[in-house]
């Protein structure tokens, strides 16, 4: 083994206590020398496990070979080649988890950082004047894609590449799912979200907001009246849980969706400038541990809180939320009480969130999960002192579509069923990836479905017109 | 982006506008709702669908105006684009045929029994509309809904026309029976104390009770769980579960309140634009 350094270049990030003021991003971003720097200490290993860990089996080691040579621009195009949403991924990937997890050098250092090097690869990209690339031949069948969150939008690009003509519908004033309302500014900036999205329209690609399929039309509707030959359906997995327990009608009970919409979608953060209220509190608790939870907690603290905490029914191993979140949020301040299980939400009169009443637990022995069963202490009952709480308990796919749409299979979550072999439905013609299949996952899970139902449509597309 | 075709200024602060959008007119049915947007960085504000035309694709919606954006919406003019309309959101009103239906409206709700009554009447139940407000000029459409159903019932506080009295004493007397025929069903739509009043007055009787619920909404698909309000101990997304929802299982306080969350934010946003309105008249 050549000689490489054990650490991993850090990456800047903003002071703690500036950033947890306001809604700027984080992390700053490697300059050119420390992409260079960072992808020297790459093995490129012969077989490259950090490749097996990638969703979308990114060739890393020939992409940081380039890096490594100051060769952005073939770099660009290998990474766009395998991932179409870098800039995203780069920044909201669990890393640690998937590439990263695998890297050799993880064996008895610290791994490369493949995340942080393909944020600074996707943000050369976007400094660099758009290049013009010709559109490829248009092909007779029509495709019609359900929601533009990065599974429908993957698939969209994809489809247009290969020279359909593509349609996404989507529900909201806004495209781009979770990246536009749920991911917040600090961790995703929208003007990225933005620029990928022109990449997408620029390659032929139309967006069509404000449309809900099952009630704006029916899904059968794109086949009989409006001449698609195919469907994805990316509709995630947005439908907020609640914990069933008393006083979440209160006024200041959030589910972390709507907390989160005001603050991205709505653009909450700039009222009055902008018109959507929201209502922050001095004090606020956010039940649950996951990525949400980070996110809605640390939002809080920008928009004016003076105290944010996690509550969490099990302990820090447990959490799902990503390591770099959580140790961002512990340098800004937030609290966390863990082996905290709330029980109901104190009101005054008026309906006003007052307190979270909680019990204290302690582990038992594992569940059907594998994971340690929080059991309650007897006689452990407190309040919490609170005027906000938002619940993060996690997500399910949103019955709408299903629910006006014969034929359509779901498991018993809600989820849609895929044949075995293939990325389609119940219904001929018809495909599903990201969230609306897997429930709440994450981005580069749902690019990955994009992209492989884009290669299937196009083999049954093919096959339809051989056919003819 | 929808084009007004019409606007009819039905109160000083009462506007109806027709709106080009033929993908909403094919699917809407009475008792569902749209979304819109009127500026970039605006809010979602929910209306009720009054009135809808496939043939020339287009929705009618009624707006009073009580805060920022439904003012800004109230000073568009035909011509003009709402910036975004979604919809047709909801669950349309399901009532059983054949029987004797009432609607009663206040306020904008006059607007939303539009179109409903209309479908009623067509399809052969008996229909009568109980309209309240405080004044004669503060009736709306009262023309279009005399058309709309069998006996259009007028009430005013100060009996300056019709019945002098609230909407619920003029509907005690028909289900005491005055002669227009008992009612199998009754659909109240307005303001919460009047909608809360109706529940009331038929609550104990076996007239079926629905009122449109109006809570705070941002999606309206489901996802934010803004919009919920409790039935029957339950809890319930009025924009995909409602907005109708039966009367006597509805929980008023809760509701009151939660659509007092923003009141003091809205003051702001209220007072600001009213400044911005004198700079410019003023400039
Ligand atoms: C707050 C938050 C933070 C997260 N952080 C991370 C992270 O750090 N890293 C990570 O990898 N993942 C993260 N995730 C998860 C990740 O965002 C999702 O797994 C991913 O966005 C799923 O993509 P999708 O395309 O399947 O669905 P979505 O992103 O949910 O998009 C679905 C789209 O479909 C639209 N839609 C739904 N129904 C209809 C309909 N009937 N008609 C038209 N349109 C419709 C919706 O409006 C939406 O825009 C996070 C999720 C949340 C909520
Ligand atoms: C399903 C549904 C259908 C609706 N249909 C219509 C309609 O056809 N015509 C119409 O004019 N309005 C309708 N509304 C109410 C309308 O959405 C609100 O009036 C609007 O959102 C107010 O926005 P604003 O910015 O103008 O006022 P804001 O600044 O948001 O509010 C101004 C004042 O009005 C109060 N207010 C706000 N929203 C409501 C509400 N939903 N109920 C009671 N008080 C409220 C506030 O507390 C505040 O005091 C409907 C609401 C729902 C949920
Ligand atoms: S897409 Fe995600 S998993 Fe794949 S290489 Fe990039 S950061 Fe790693
Ligand atoms: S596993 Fe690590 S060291 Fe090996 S090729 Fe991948 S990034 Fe390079
Ligand atoms: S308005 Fe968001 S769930 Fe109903």
């Amino acid at each position: 083994m050549p000689a490489k350094r054990i650490t991993k270049t850090p990456m800047r990030t903003r002071d703690a206590k500036l950033r947890a003021t306001d809604f700027v991003e984080v992390n700053i971003g490697y300059k050119a020398e420390h992409a260079i720097f960072e992808a020297e200490r790459c093995l490129r290993c012969q077989q490259p496990p950090c490749t097996d860990g990638c969703p979308v089996h990114i060739p890393i080691p020939e992409l940081l070979h380039e890096v490594a040579a100051g060769n952005m621009e073939k770099a660009v195009d290998i990474l766009r080649t395998a991932n179409p949403l870098p800039a995203v991924c780069g920044r909201v990937c669990p890393q640690e988890e998937q590439c990263e997890n695998n890297c050799h050098m993880a064996k008895q250092y610290l791994p490369v950082g493949i995340g942080y090097l393909e944020r600074f690869i996707a943000d050369w990209e976007r400094s660099q004047p758009k290049k013009k690339k010709p559109k490829p031949p248009q092909r007779p069948q029509k495709v019609a894609v359900i929601g533009a969150g990065p599974a429908g939008l993957v698939c969209a690009g994809d489809l247009a590449r290969l020279g359909y003509p593509v349609t996404v519908f989507e529900g909201l004033h806004a495209p781009g799912g979770v990246l536009r309302y749920g991911i917040p500014e600090f961790r995703l900036p929208k003007d990225i979200l933005d620029w990928e999205i022109e990449l997408l329209k620029d390659m032929g690609v139309e967006i069509v907001c404000n449309v809900i399929v099952g009630k704006t039309f029916k899904l059968d509707d794109l086949f009989d009246k409006m001449g698609f030959s195919a469907v994805f359906i990316g509709t995630g997995a947005g439908l907020p849980s609640f914990l069933g327990i008393p006083g979440e009608n209160l006024n200041g009970v959030y589910s972390a969706n709507e907390f989160l919409t005001r603050i991205n979608l709505m653009q909450s953060y700039d009222f009055p400038n902008t018109d959507t209220p929201l209502y922050v509190g001095e004090r606020v608790a956010v039940i649950g541990a996951g990525n949400t939870a980070m996110d809605s907690v640390r939002s809080a603290l920008r928009m004016g809180s003076k105290e944010g905490m996690i509550v969490y029914r099990r302990t820090e191993k447990e959490m799902t939320a990503r390591q770099e979140e959580y140790e961002h949020a512990i340098e800004e301040g937030i609290q966390f009480r863990w082996l905290t299980n709330p029980i109901e939400i104190i009101g005054d009169e008026d309906g006003w969130v007052t307190g979270l009443k909680c019990l204290k637990m302690e582990l038992g022995e594992p569940d059907a999960s594998g994971r340690a069963r929080p059991i309650a202490i007897k006689g452990s009952e407190f309040i919490i002192p609170v005027e906000n709480v938002i619940l993060s308990i996690g997500t399910s796919p949103n019955p709408l579509l299903v629910n006006t749409t014969p034929g359509l299979e779901t498991n018993n979550k809600g989820c849609l069923v895929l044949e075995a072999n293939k990325p389609q439905t119940s219904r001929k013609r018809v495909y599903a990836g990201g969230d609306a299949v897997t429930g709440a996952a994450t981005v580069i899970l749902a690019a990955g479905a994009g992209k492989d139902a884009a290669t299937s449509i196009h083999a049954d597309l093919m096959a339809d017109l051989a056919e003819k | 982006m929808a084009k007004i075709i019409e606007k009819r200024i039905l109160t000083p602060v009462t506007k109806l506008f027709r709106i080009e959008a033929p993908m909403i007119a094919t699917s809407a049915r009475p008792g569902q709702f749209v979304i819109v947007r009127v500026r970039e960085g605006g809010e979602r504000i929910p209306l009720t669908i009054a009135d809808f035309d496939a043939k020339s694709g287009t929705v009618t919606i009624v707006v009073q105006e009580v805060g920022v954006t439904s003012r800004l919406l109230g000073a568009l003019e035909v011509g003009e684009n709402l910036l975004d309309i979604l919809g047709p959101l909801g669950e349309p009103a399901h009532i059983p045929p054949g029987g004797h239906v009432i609607g009663v409206g206040g306020g904008f709700g006059a607007a939303a029994l539009w179109c409903l009554m209309k479908e009623l009447k067509a399809r052969g139940d008996k229909t009568t509309i109980i309209l309240g407000a405080r004044q004669q000029d503060l009736l709306i459409l009262t023309d279009e809904l005399r058309e709309a159903c069998d006996a259009l019932e007028l009430c005013t506080d100060d009996g300056s026309v019709g019945f002098k009295g609230l909407v619920t004493q003029r509907l005690q007397q028909i289900m005491d029976g005055d002669g227009l025929g008992k009612p199998n069903h009754v659909i109240a739509i307005g303001p919460m104390p009047m909608m809360r009043a109706i529940a009331n007055t038929t609550s104990g009787t076996d007239i079926a009770t629905q009122v449109s619920m109006d809570p705070l909404m941002i999606d309206g698909t489901g996802m934010c769980g803004c919009c919920r309000v409790s039935v029957g101990g339950k809890t319930k997304f009025a924009c995909v579960d409602g907005p109708l929802f039966d009367a006597n299982l509805v929980d008023f306080d809760e509701a009151v309140k939660r659509n007092k969350i923003y009141v003091k934010k809205e003051k702001i946003a209220a007072e600001r634009q009213q400044k911005h309105l004198c700079e410019r008249t003023s400039s």
